[in-house]
């Protein structure tokens, strides 16, 4: 009986191993006329306000760019990632573009794409090769310049000793590290402002509330919080309030994003300077497709185009914010 | 039982004392607004979650079982919650929410209780179908936002004050509820016959499955209410990040208060211990400042430190040390 059922499913099993083949031998075929330029966008997943907007607006983009785009969701996992960027270059798309989940272990598939003269660019996040070849540009924000940007604030803002308490993001992340680099450098300037405590609170809410609430006991006196995203700065909000303080008066708060509930904060006078990280990539993107497809120069590393909001800018631009 | 409970209770203490010595005003309370504020004040507000996904634990674990979803299942309390709320004030969309929510935990828990019982899957890999699976299903009903909700009925749960936070008067009512329905009935006797052997028990009279189904059923509204207070605690639900590895520190507590993974004893004052130990543990880290780059190896030092303290062949070789001394 056993057997049978283990013949019964190798058969299946078999079955549908050379149906994906066949299927993928007859896209390949397909997808070759020439005049469109096909793109496969393997998207980290949906984790966030932040990532459905950078979804959306690389899929409307490529619309109004005509644009065939074929687009996946790897739900935060490496493994799926590396298997939508093989399904393309099976498809044989004119290029292929993603966002790395991790930082390491794409050799091997970007390998595979070029080999197949398919290029590669990479968004919104980099990877940690020594060899560059495997990638044509990798278009991005500049998070250090972030970190610059919000220590330039504060460095124009304070007047006398400040101390300044930070909520980095996930330990070893690179958006963390990065800003809170970027933030140190300028503020180095002025030895009046000083980071009196620093501890990560995992880019969430509840980090940020629960790091907040630690630091305003065992400090004793905040002036700053410096939130290397949105969310923590909001939960840091919760905090202060608890504490019988006034956010945004007695203790300023600057953050990095500018997601929808952030810019709300803003403007309600919470938050005093939001640092913009934008996820509207998709039009430079689709440029740099276009050129890349057509064989021209395009520079190793753009960044996207990022601007900052004060109180006044976030009341002024908050309703046509798209996410 | 008193001596097991003894060492983690030393080091509950200890941690509070590097607290003190520290920040010398570790302990200092204040009123503010009408509500104690303290640090203290903190340890018991966010320990309330883990202590709460503990106590539905100890009962899972007294069977020789294990329960991994309770994460999840926390995040999907808080999703459905926040969207059902939406936009809206009133303390009566608050309260249906969190009804439905806390209904829709008891199914997870009778579909765990069914792959356990009824199916008689080994627990670790039933219920890693519903970590996996519900985190998914979070996901999909914020649709992958963050929902932020506004509504001060909600807030209470997690964030509120009758003098002391109420959600740690919750995780204690709960605790009560538990002590007297286990140690003043039989219940508790028969779940732990069921942990030593279910099917002597079943045998004997006991009604094993039927057991088994309830405590995954407890330790799901258990993880339930969790949820509620830790997306009310921040007003939003973050499918992603509510919860997420409490299922782990839920287990630490239940095993530095002395539960045997093994099944078939357990201790709900030493699961109350080990909720605190671990929640002091995080307050700890940030209130001396320790590196994030080497936080993890703080905690693991900590807890290996509980644990071998507790381990009767090191008790033994520390006991014989005092009594050559003293010799």
């Amino acid at each position: 009986m056993l057997k049978k059922i283990t013949t019964v499913a190798s058969v299946v099993l078999l079955s549908a191993l050379t149906a994906c083949g066949s299927g993928g031998g007859g896209s390949t075929g397909s997808s070759t006329p020439g005049g469109t330029t096909t793109m496969g966008f393997a998207q980290v997943g949906a984790e966030s306000g932040w990532r459905t907007a950078n979804t959306k607006s690389i899929q409307d983009e490529a619309k109004a760019a005509g644009i065939d785009l074929k687009f996946s969701d790897a739900q935060q996992k490496q493994e799926n990632q590396i298997k939508a960027i093989r399904s393309y270059i099976q498809q044989k798309v004119s290029v292929i573009a993603f966002s790395p989940v991790v930082e390491t272990g794409w050799d091997t598939v970007l390998l595979e794409a070029k080999r197949a003269n398919i290029p590669v660019i990479l968004t919104d996040r980099s990877i940690d090769s020594d060899d560059t070849s495997l990638y044509k540009t990798f278009l991005g924000s500049d998070f250090v310049e972030e970190g610059r940007k919000a220590g330039d604030w504060l460095v124009a803002n304070a007047s006398g000793p400040t101390n300044v308490v930070e909520l980095q993001g996930t330990t070893g992340a690179a958006p963390a590290n990065d800003r809170k680099k970027g933030f140190e450098e300028k503020i180095a300037s002025k030895p009046d402002i000083k980071v009196v405590a620093s501890q990560t609170g995992d880019f969430t809410r509840s980090g940020g509330k629960q790091v907040m609430e630690a630091f305003l006991k065992s400090q004793p006196k905040i002036d700053v919080v410096y939130a290397h995203n949105d969310d923590m700065g909001l939960g840091a909000i919760e905090a202060i309030k608890a504490a019988g303080k006034v956010p945004g008066k007695d203790i300023k708060i600057i953050t990095v994003d500018a997601v929808k509930d952030g810019m709300q904060a803003l403007a309600n006078g919470e938050i005093n300077y939001i640092v913009e990280c934008n996820p509207l990539l998709g039009k430079q993107l689709m440029d740099l497709a276009k050129k890349v497809v057509a064989g021209e120069q395009v520079p190793e590393r753009v960044v996207t185009e990022e601007g900052t909001f004060t109180q006044e800018q976030a009341k002024a631009v908050l309703p046509q914010r798209q996410y | 039982m008193k001596n097991r409970l003894l060492w983690p209770l030393l080091a509950l203490v200890a941690l509070l004392l590097l607290n003190l010595a520290v920040t010398p005003s570790f302990f200092a309370l204040r009123m503010q607004d009408g509500h104690l504020y303290g640090g203290l004040v903190d340890v018991l507000k966010n320990g309330a979650p883990t202590l709460l996904i503990a106590l539905g634990m100890t009962l899972v674990i007294a069977t020789r079982g294990i329960d991994l979803s309770v994460g999840a299942v926390a995040a999907i309390a808080g999703a459905v919650t926040c969207v059902h709320i939406g936009t809206s004030g009133s303390a009566g969309t608050a309260f249906a929410g969190m009804a439905i929510a806390l209904v829709l935990c008891a199914v997870l828990g009778l579909w765990n209780g069914f792959l356990v019982a009824g199916l008689g899957i080994q627990p670790i890999i039933a219920t890693l179908v519903l970590m996996t699976a519900g985190r998914g299903v979070a996901m999909l009903v914020t649709e992958g936002q963050i929902v932020t909700v506004n509504n001060t009925a909600y807030r209470q749960v997690g964030a509120g004050f009758v003098v002391l936070p109420i959600s740690i008067l919750i995780a204690l009512l709960v605790l009560g509820l538990v002590a007297f329905a286990t140690r003043r009935t039989a219940l508790g006797m028969l779940i732990e016959a069921v942990g030593v052997n279910p099917e002597a028990s079943r045998l004997a009279g006991v009604r094993s499955r039927t057991i088994i189904w309830t405590v995954y059923v407890f330790a799901a509204v258990c993880a339930g209410i969790a949820g509620l207070m830790i997306s009310s605690n921040v007003s939003a639900a973050d499918a992603n990040n509510a919860g997420l590895w409490i299922e782990m520190d839920a287990i630490l507590a239940v095993v530095i208060g002395g539960t045997s993974l093994a099944g078939g004893r357990y201790s709900l004052t030493g699961t109350l211990l080990g909720a605190l130990i671990i929640q002091t543990l995080t307050t700890t880290v940030y209130t001396i400042g320790v590196a994030p780059e080497v936080t993890l190896v703080f905690k693991a030092v900590v807890v290996i430190v509980v644990c071998l303290v507790q381990a009767p062949k090191a008790r033994a070789a520390l006991s014989f040390r005092k009594v050559a001394v003293s010799s």
